[in-house]
């Protein structure tokens, strides 16, 4: 059967390489979610403003076996050059979607291992995340021990899509940390061709635990990329989260943190610098299920071109958690006529004793500052380049790790001298 | 009438007797029968004597209607509505359309006194009689509507010098044809939303303005809702044309009875504004809100959108919403004119087990236009209460600015306070800032009140009169003083 719901668009590429239960619950489940859902449309609230019927039309395939090695090799070296990796920095490799070991150097002090579906599908009720349950067949569980700091490591993904096919990804991953542990991890994405890259991460951060999590989404212009990230963070514990999208045709950083229990900190950060026809959307919920948590979110959105950026925030204090502070800022800067920002910062509140407000600005670069910078011999272009990565330094200084906003900042002067070429 | 009674009764030991305007009036109604057909419409449409081209137009909007469903994405729950089970059509029994005061109904007349709504002229102009500790305001021009239908309006003479028609829109279609077809329905489709095809099918009275070029309305206008008969819903249309250069200050004010049922109400506004024109339009909105466990109320779904046709044109909004179990609206301006200017100020005030998902939209067309939003919000006992807005800069609205500013005060940890704006820009010149905070009333500044020896209530009152003040300062004189005391009786028994 093969029945397109009015709710969505059909979904049917995806299921048809279904193969059906398997005995896996979360699969079975997915894959009804998305039979009655389909791929939503932009009449869905949570995808008001990012539609998917493009992913309709086309008959994704599964990774084959084998990717171009010479094409891996050369991306993971342009983004090691280009944003000037440590060399010793550990890592993990993903190529089309599998574990890499040949490519990956492991880190001490982080448990390393391959996705096994009965264990580490873990049920969202999310559409990205549904569609990643339903194909994932790899991606790696990392663990850190209570008590232990893992240092810093890069998770790199590569995908390589053949000439003439159109490729889907799914990997699943997960990061646990257990009680006081700590981690920074650089989540980067690379790759060539027409793909849909389908990531989704669960992370588990247990009483006093730290993790960074830096992502870079440098994926081809062409390619598709829907993320999402699920965070339950324990008491006292932290999930600091700064998301840089710079890539893709069209892509969706979708982020469900959940605050379980007092002094939770999370930090849901970003910034999508755009150009051409892009569309990108950053849209996310945090939760305060307990008492006296703090969330912090500074998403930035500077949009050349015809391109559209989106974003929707959300923070849900439930009844329970009194003593909130939740703080949002989103900020736009058109640097074309064409250019569109979509926002839609929403607070949902059932506590009284709290402490939330949002922010939200649009506009242009500001002539007065211009006209300052350029009276005092500044050239044009470059005084627009100082403030544009002035506009941004508000966001990417929150980046906690000092090593990963370095990268963070390399990537946007690319970004910027690549536009202006 | 036993079961209204009783109903009075049990509102009354459950302490709900803050809502003053609760009284039923025993009057002869002229009533279409239950349900919803073309037959109804056409029955509407024979009663109050319509021409051709608006029977069709009611049923164009009813075919519409038929093939939409209610809409869900409002933060609001309630029980699905059986729309056949009201009567589309409720008139007092008299001859339509009364010329003098001394025709009117006189149950209907004591009826508006104990509202306290300035029916007579005279006493009004001359400032005599005036009941003691009063003094004389300035005179307000009055449409009364009674369930479906207008029984009066004052000072149409006066106004008739300054060439400006304030009546009822039933009347203005068979007076002015001309200008209630041109504007009628170019403001608000008929097909725009669900209640307001329902409204444009259905809708039996209402107010109609227009002020010609060049004229500054010489009173205030005023049009006082009471919906009083049981199963009926309320479906009035207003719609106000201000030509060139004309200005005008329009107050609505709305009551009902306490029932412990739900009734609905569903109006449609429109607005227009043509160059260097304003319009204020101020509502104090009060209908019953229910009782203390939720039960009863009015279900408020309005549509109310002006639109800023010429340059320069202004459209102000201020709303005090402290009624209904329900209230969904959003009172919304387009503005094409380059240069025109959209406001809204907004206070909702819920309590008990009321809900309220209000805000505005502004659609910025023209360049250099410019919005102001501020609502402000306030949440206690077990209600909910939404900002919902709409921030929208279309490619051609070069250089148009909007300022958004949402607070929201919870009193209370079992309520609930939501912000949901939505901002959307393509224009690289516009700038929008928007703002938004919640928060519960300040330990300090409770204390300090206290402490000056005002009773716990009284500090609340203060501190949420400042909250409002923004709003508030906005409102006509009259108006803001009604204002401030409904949000003191609206938020009784909310602390201690």
């Amino acid at each position: 059967m093969n029945a397109i719901s009015p709710a969505g668009v059909s979904a049917a590429a995806f299921l048809n390489r279904y193969a059906g239960g398997e005995g896996n619950a979360t699969r079975a489940q997915a894959a009804d979610l998305l039979r009655k859902a389909g791929l939503p449309r932009a009449g869905v609230e949570a995808w008001k403003y990012t539609s998917l019927r493009t992913l309709a039309d086309i008959a994704f395939a599964g990774a084959p076996a084998q990717a171009d090695a010479a094409a891996v090799d050369a991306l993971l070296a342009e983004a090691v050059r280009a944003y000037a990796l440590d060399a010793g920095l550990p890592r993990a490799v993903m190529v089309n979607g599998c574990f890499a070991p040949d490519l990956s150097r492991l880190p001490d002090g982080v448990s390393v291992t391959r996705f096994a579906a009965g264990a580490d599908l873990v049920p969202h009720d999310d559409v990205a995340s549904a569609l990643n349950a339903l194909l994932a067949e790899d991606g790696l569980t990392l663990i850190v021990a209570a008590g232990v700091d893992a240092g810093r490591m890069a998770l790199l993904s590569v995908v390589v899509a053949p000439d003439g096919v159109v490729l889907s990804v799914h990997p699943r991953h997960r990061i646990v940390l257990g009680a006081g542990a700590r981690l920074s991890v650089l989540d980067l994405s690379v790759g060539r061709g027409d793909y849909l890259n389908n990531p989704v991460l669960d992370v588990a951060v247990a009483e006093g635990g730290h993790l960074i999590h830096a992502k870079l989404q440098t994926e081809d212009p062409v390619a598709r990329h829907l993320a999402v990230v699920h965070a339950e963070v324990a008491g006292d514990a932290s999930y600091d989260s700064f998301t840089l999208t710079l890539g893709a045709a069209l892509a969706r950083h979708e982020v469900h943190a959940r605050l379980a229990a007092e002094g939770g900190i999370v930090h849901v950060n970003g910034a999508q610098l755009l150009d051409g026809r892009q569309v990108a959307d950053l849209t996310s919920v945090i939760t305060h299920a307990a008492p006296s948590c703090n969330s912090r979110q500074t998403v930035k959105n500077v949009l050349a071109g015809h391109a559209r950026g989106v974003f929707q925030g959300k923070i849900l204090v439930e009844r329970v958690a009194q003593k909130t502070d939740g703080y949002q800022m989103n900020q736009a800067l058109l640097l074309s006529d064409t250019a569109e920002i979509d926002a839609k910062p929403e607070l949902e509140i059932y506590a009284d004793d709290v402490r939330c407000s949002h922010g939200a600005t649009v506009g242009a670069l500001d002539a007065e500052q211009l006209f300052y910078l350029r009276s005092r011999g500044v050239a044009g272009d470059e005084a627009r380049a100082i403030l544009v990565k002035a506009f941004l330094h508000d966001a990417v200084e929150l980046m906690g790790d000092e090593a990963l906003r370095e990268v963070l900042n390399r990537a946007v002067e690319t970004w910027w001298n690549r536009k202006d070429a | 009438m036993p079961a209204i009674a009783e109903t009075r009764d049990a509102v009354e030991t459950l302490g709900q007797s803050t809502y003053k305007w609760g009284f039923e009036t025993e009057i002869e109604m002229d009533m279409a029968p239950k349900g919803l057909t073309e037959d109804t419409i056409r029955l509407i449409s024979h009663r109050k004597q319509e021409p051709e081209w608006l029977l069709e137009w009611r049923l164009k909007a009813f075919q519409a209607w038929q093939a939409m469903t209610e809409p869900t994405w409002a933060k609001v729950s309630h029980p699905p509505i059986d729309f056949q089970d009201a009567h589309y059509y409720a008139a007092p029994k008299k001859k339509p359309g009364p010329k003098s005061l001394e025709e009117v109904d006189p149950e209907l007349l004591r009826t508006y006194e104990k509202l306290g709504i300035p029916l007579h002229e005279q006493a009004m102009l001359a400032g005599v009689e005036l009941p003691e500790g009063e003094t004389a305001r300035p005179p307000v021009a009055v449409d009364a509507v009674f369930d479906s239908v207008s029984v009066v309006t004052t000072f149409r003479e006066t106004l008739a010098k300054a060439g400006v028609i304030f009546c009822p829109i039933s009347e203005a279609v068979r007076e002015h044809p001309e200008l209630v077809r041109r504007y009628l329905g170019s403001v608000v489709p008929v097909a725009d939303n669900f209640y307001a095809a329902l409204n444009s099918a259905v809708f039996t009275d209402g107010s109609f303005v227009y002020v010609p070029k060049g004229v500054r309305c010489p009173m205030e206008l005023s049009t006082y809702f009471r919906i009083n008969a049981r199963n009926t819903g309320q479906f009035e249309r207003t719609l106000i044309v201000v030509e060139d250069g004309a200005s005008v200050s329009y107050l609505e004010g709305c009551t009902a009875p306490m029932r412990d049922e739900n009734q609905l109400h569903a109006a449609v506004v429109e607005l227009v504004a043509m160059e260097d024109s304003s319009i204020k339009y101020s509502t104090v909105q009060n209908w019953y809100p229910g009782d203390e466990q939720g039960r009863g109320g009015i279900y408020n779904f309005v549509t109310k959108r002006g639109a800023c046709r010429g340059d320069r044109s202004k459209i102000s909004w201020t709303q005090v919403e402290t009624g209904s179990a329900i209230t969904w609206k959003y009172p919304s301006c387009i503005l094409q004119g380059d240069g025109a200017v959209g406001e809204f100020y907004s206070v909702a005030v819920t309590n008990n087990h009321q809900q309220a998902d209000t805000g505005t939209k502004m659609i910025h067309l023209g360049r250099n236009t410019r919005s102001t939003i501020i609502a402000k919000t306030i949440s206690a006992g077990h209600s909910d209460s939404t900002y919902r807005g709409l921030v929208r800069m279309m490619p051609k609205a070069a250089g148009a600015r909007n300022f958004t500013q949402c607070d929201s005060l919870l009193i209370g940890d079992q309520c609930g306070a939501h912000t949901v704006p939505y901002i959307e820009s393509r224009n690289l010149s516009a700038k929008i800032e928007h703002e938004a905070t919640t928060s519960k009333i300040s330990e300090d500044q409770l204390f300090y009140c206290r402490q000056r020896g005002l009773s716990e209530e009284d500090a609340v009152g203060l501190i949420v009169n400042g909250f409002c003040k923004d709003v508030l300062k906005e409102l006509p004189m009259e108006f803001a003083v009604e204002a401030q005391k409904l949000l003191q009786i609206s938020l009784e028994g909310s602390v201690g």
